[in-house]
């Protein structure tokens, strides 16, 4: 099947249940998307869909087949994207950073949709788990990011 | 079927084996080729094992710093960096000294040898130790490296090395004028002798020690640039997904479907391991649908198998067991007489607490990637804080030298003690024995399930308080037996007539002025893997002890904040510190009171001395809904002097997330042998929405030696958030996680 990553095609062959995810890490060698949990419970995994944030740990491979996949590589290309990571680096969000990709990607879908968000829309777009607890850090980024 | 089984114990009677029918690859993260002052790649690696006895740990300039033709500095870290910050830390202190901005400076994690070893004669990364034990020797280091650097280019100029200074980066000869960059005499430099004496800076011109210098590693993982070992591919490699034993201890039996499995898509083979089950594949998803489906029968545990999980085994009849085992146990620490002034007293508090299990729950899951090459050496890409010690067990594990053993020490996708050498708990040596059996390259991840089941635990414990006070109210006398195992006698040697230390810190150790006192343990075998958690024994022990301060103050009909700050009397850099904390909170107030939004809140205080640190904490709560809302907490800490303030306010944010994420949520539990949650959908952690303000202050009082900071701040949180609990609860809290209390109806 052909995957749009990136504003690049991509021919996989693939059984099409395979998450996302690992078409990504393992087929496509993008490992800035991250395996955490494998049931939607972390956000590690966050890539955008269509400009969705979307967690491609439980996302069918064929259910994207024809959709814009963005993921955390190309994310200095998308305008949103970069406001977002000179807002993480600003406020020097990342611990361990394991978790980082998929709350930037997370960031940036929230900031494509409502590109003034309050500090509700950030706690209700902003639910990924990050373990070292950068959570006053990354909803300081985001509305630094809205501001830029 | 390969049965691997035999392999370990075949390949341990080789000393050398044969290389294997493999073609050789290109080294993943080679040397950079750069001009060096020096690097220790692996050829040379063994020559410097063998001159380990004449090696004075953190003094070699080339094993640690290679400056390169740009000037900018590579140094490679004896300290794995996890998120705490120590790589940043690292190009801070030798930058300081070697006058280079830390800024131009790449980091990576050393390789095993003699050279890393900065931990008191051994090495990991833990214990909140790493700049307080390598801080005079890293800057020495990079003071001796300028030295070297300055007598280059005298050399180079024809004048004297006094008349030469630098400026970031470069030498500068201000008579002439002439400057010449790092980069250039580089070489030179690297072959002169490491100086005997160099002066240090004086720390009143320290331009990057004790300021907030920006991480070096921000960049990268905020666009998914950082490559953590679950992450590393090479040529070759092929995936690899293992079911384990349900119970530690059981072997895989009988394969009912293991034609079929064979046959799913992408698989290359199915292998049977010590303990578990495993599927090479050609992806990791292929070979976890595959491993995941097969059917296998596992054997009991043979008698006698070391830590075999029983299968009547559940966390709560444990904890009955430990609430149950009496006696006073081996003294810790004693101070007067204890049991005369409890005798004595005027009146006699009394309270037994519990902490459970937690696991770990970094987010990145463990790995490894193992491959072995034609000239016998194996290498090994794997999350570990401890090199040497991984080293040594893979080479037990793949029958060679230890120095053919290379181990790639990458950055840990969040650790809080997971990565220790905990033999059932990690993947190197599933990796090491299934590389060898497809003769190609391995990567092994554990899914998330699968690091459910073998994570090693934050042991449980349970703790009998007996307090004496006096006419006036004042304790006299404290009693407390922690009833329980440690993690560092299970990994380090336990002496039985002495007390684990990691069993009682945070009850003994404390700063009151208390004069009688007997902490002690009773040491009872957990049948759970247990291993260190941020902050270890402190992660329970002053939740106990602070908590009953809270109650001993209450029996006295004194406030707790004021019990404090009076038994501080002569202590005044605790004193001073639990001011602190009050003053950033706007002043000390208990509650019940009523906050601006209208909810009714409580604040609790606690303080905890962890890894020589010292901390006092303050938190804020309401209770909304029946559930327990933390508003802010304020951390005062002295670790006498800094480094980076900015690092220390993120791991204290970090800190506090973690302690209420484990004060609120976090228990193991176990049925029936069996733990009951494989992800954290029955494991939950703390979330954004729970998240409270923090508010951070330093406190530099200049004690020595300095303190930690990856895991200080965390002690205080649960005490101060489970006092603050009880008074708007009207119930004393003496049992984690506070999930566990009912308290509807109990809302402000």
């Amino acid at each position: 099947m052909e995957l749009t990553i990136n504003g690049s095609k991509h021919q996989v062959d693939i059984e099409p249940d395979t998450p996302l995810l690992w078409v990504l890490r393992d087929e496509l060698g993008m490992t800035g998307t991250k395996y955490g949990c494998g049931l939607a419970q972390c956000g590690a995994c966050t890539v955008l869909v269509d400009g969705q944030a979307t967690r491609s740990c439980v996302t069918p491979v064929e259910s994207v087949a024809g959709a814009q996949i963005m993921t955390i590589e190309a994310i200095t290309e998308d305008p949103v994207g970069q406001k977002v990571v000179e807002a993480w680096v600003s406020n020097q969000v990342p611990q361990c950073g394991y978790c980082q990709s998929g709350q930037v990607m997370a960031a940036t879908a929230l900031l494509k949709q409502s590109p003034q968000p309050s500090d509700d829309d950030i706690a209700g777009a902003m639910v990924n788990l990050c373990r070292c607890g950068t959570y006053n850090a990354i909803a300081a980024a985001v509305r630094d990011a809205a501001q830029a | 079927m390969n049965d691997m089984t035999p392999i370990v114990a075949d390949a341990i009677d080789r000393e050398h084996d044969k290389p294997l029918n493999l073609s050789r690859r290109g080294f993943l993260g080679a040397s950079l080729g750069a001009l060096v002052l020096g690097v220790t790649l692996p050829a040379a690696r063994a020559r410097a094992q063998a001159a380990a006895a004449s090696i004075t740990p953190g003094t070699r300039v080339r094993a640690f710093l290679e400056i390169r033709p740009d000037s900018t500095v590579l140094f490679r870290s004896a300290f794995i960096e996890g998120g705490q910050g120590i790589f940043t830390a690292m190009a801070q202190i030798v930058g300081e000294e070697l006058d280079v901005d830390p800024a131009q400076f790449v980091v990576e994690g050393a390789p095993p040898g003699p050279d890393y070893l900065l931990t008191g004669g051994g090495r990991f990364t833990g214990g909140s130790m790493s700049v307080r034990m390598s801080y005079e020797t890293m800057r020495t280091l990079g003071a001796s490296a300028r030295q070297m650097l300055l007598q280059a280019a005298a050399t180079r100029l024809g004048v004297p090395a006094s008349e030469l200074s630098t400026e970031p980066g470069r030498v500068v000869h201000a008579a002439s004028g002439r400057v010449i960059p790092y980069g250039e005499i580089a070489d030179a430099a690297a072959d002169l002798p490491v100086p005997e004496d160099v002066t240090l800076r004086a720390p009143g011109d320290f331009r990057w020690i004790g300021k907030p210098v920006a991480r070096l590693d921000v960049r990268d993982k905020s666009t998914g640039k950082a490559h953590y070992s679950i992450d590393q591919r090479i040529d070759g490699m092929l995936h690899a997904a293992v079911q384990h034993s349900p119970r530690l201890g059981g072997e895989p039996g009988a394969l009912a479907n293991e034609a079929e499995v064979r046959g799913m898509p992408g698989v290359h083979s199915v292998h049977r391991l010590p303990g578990a089950v495993a599927v090479l594949a050609n992806s990791w998803w292929r070979a976890r649908m595959a491993v995941e489906a097969l059917q296998v029968t596992w054997s009991e545990p043979a008698a006698g198998t070391a830590h075999a999980m029983p299968a009547d085994f559940s966390s709560e009849a444990h904890m009955t067991k430990l609430k149950a085992t009496p006696g006073e146990g081996v003294a810790y620490e004693t101070a007067g007489d204890a049991a005369g002034a409890l005798g004595g007293a005027a009146r006699i508090v009394e309270a037994t607490y519990d902490a459970p299990y937690l696991a770990h729950g970094q987010l990145e899951p463990p790995s490894a990637l193992a491959r072995w090459n034609e000239d016998g050496t194996l290498e090994l890409w794997i999350p570990n804080q401890a090199p040497e010690m991984f080293q040594a067990d893979a080479a037990k594990v793949a029958g060679i030298a230890p120095e053919k053993v290379i181990i790639h020490s990458q950055i840990l996708g969040g650790f809080f003690g997971r990565h220790f050498l905990y033999q059932s708990a990690n993947p190197y040596p599933q990796a090491i024995l299934l590389a060898k059996a497809a003769g190609r390259p391995v990567k092994l991840i554990w899914s998330r399930e699968e690091e459910f089941l073998r994570d090693t635990l934050r042991p449980m414990s349970a703790v009998r308080f007996r307090a004496g006070l006096d006419a006036d109210g004042l304790p006299v006398a404290l009693d407390a037996v922690a009833v329980c195992e440690g993690p560092t006698g299970r990994w380090f040697g336990r002496q039985p007539d002495e007390v684990d230390s990691s069993s009682v810190e945070g009850i003994a150790g404390k700063v009151y002025a208390i004069p009688n006192r007997r902490i002690g343990q009773v040491h009872v075998d957990d049948p759970a893997i247990i291993g260190f958690w941020r902050s270890v024994g402190h992660s329970m022990n002053d939740f106990f002890y602070e908590t009953f301060f809270d109650e001993m103050a209450d029996a006295g009909g004194l406030d707790p904040y004021e019990l404090r700050h009076r038994l501080l009397a002569d202590s005044p850099r605790h004193r001073n510190l639990l001011e602190a904390v009050a003053d950033l909170s706007g002043g000390w107030k208990r509650g019940p009171f009523t906050a601006e939004d209208g909810t009714r809140r409580a604040r609790g205080v606690a303080m905890a001395s962890p890894f020589a640190s010292e901390v006092a904490t303050i938190a804020e709560v309401s209770l909304q809904q029946g559930e327990i809302v933390v508003h802010d907490v304020w951390v005062a800490i002295d670790p006498g002097s800094i480094v980076n303030p900015a690092v220390i306010e993120a791991q204290v944010n970090s800190a506090v997330a973690l302690g209420l994420s484990s004060a609120l949520l976090e228990e193991v539990v176990y049925v029936d042998g069996l733990p009951q949650a494989r992800n954290y959908d029955g494991y939950p952690i703390l979330t954004p929405n729970r998240m409270p303000r923090v508010h951070v202050r330093i406190v530099e009082s200049g004690a020595t030696p300095m303190g930690g900071i990856g895991e200080p701040g965390l002690p205080g949180v649960p005490p101060a958030v489970a006092n603050a609990v009880s008074v708007l609860a009207g119930q004393r809290v003496r049992s984690l996680p506070l999930s566990k209390l009912d308290l509807k109806g109990v809302d402000g």
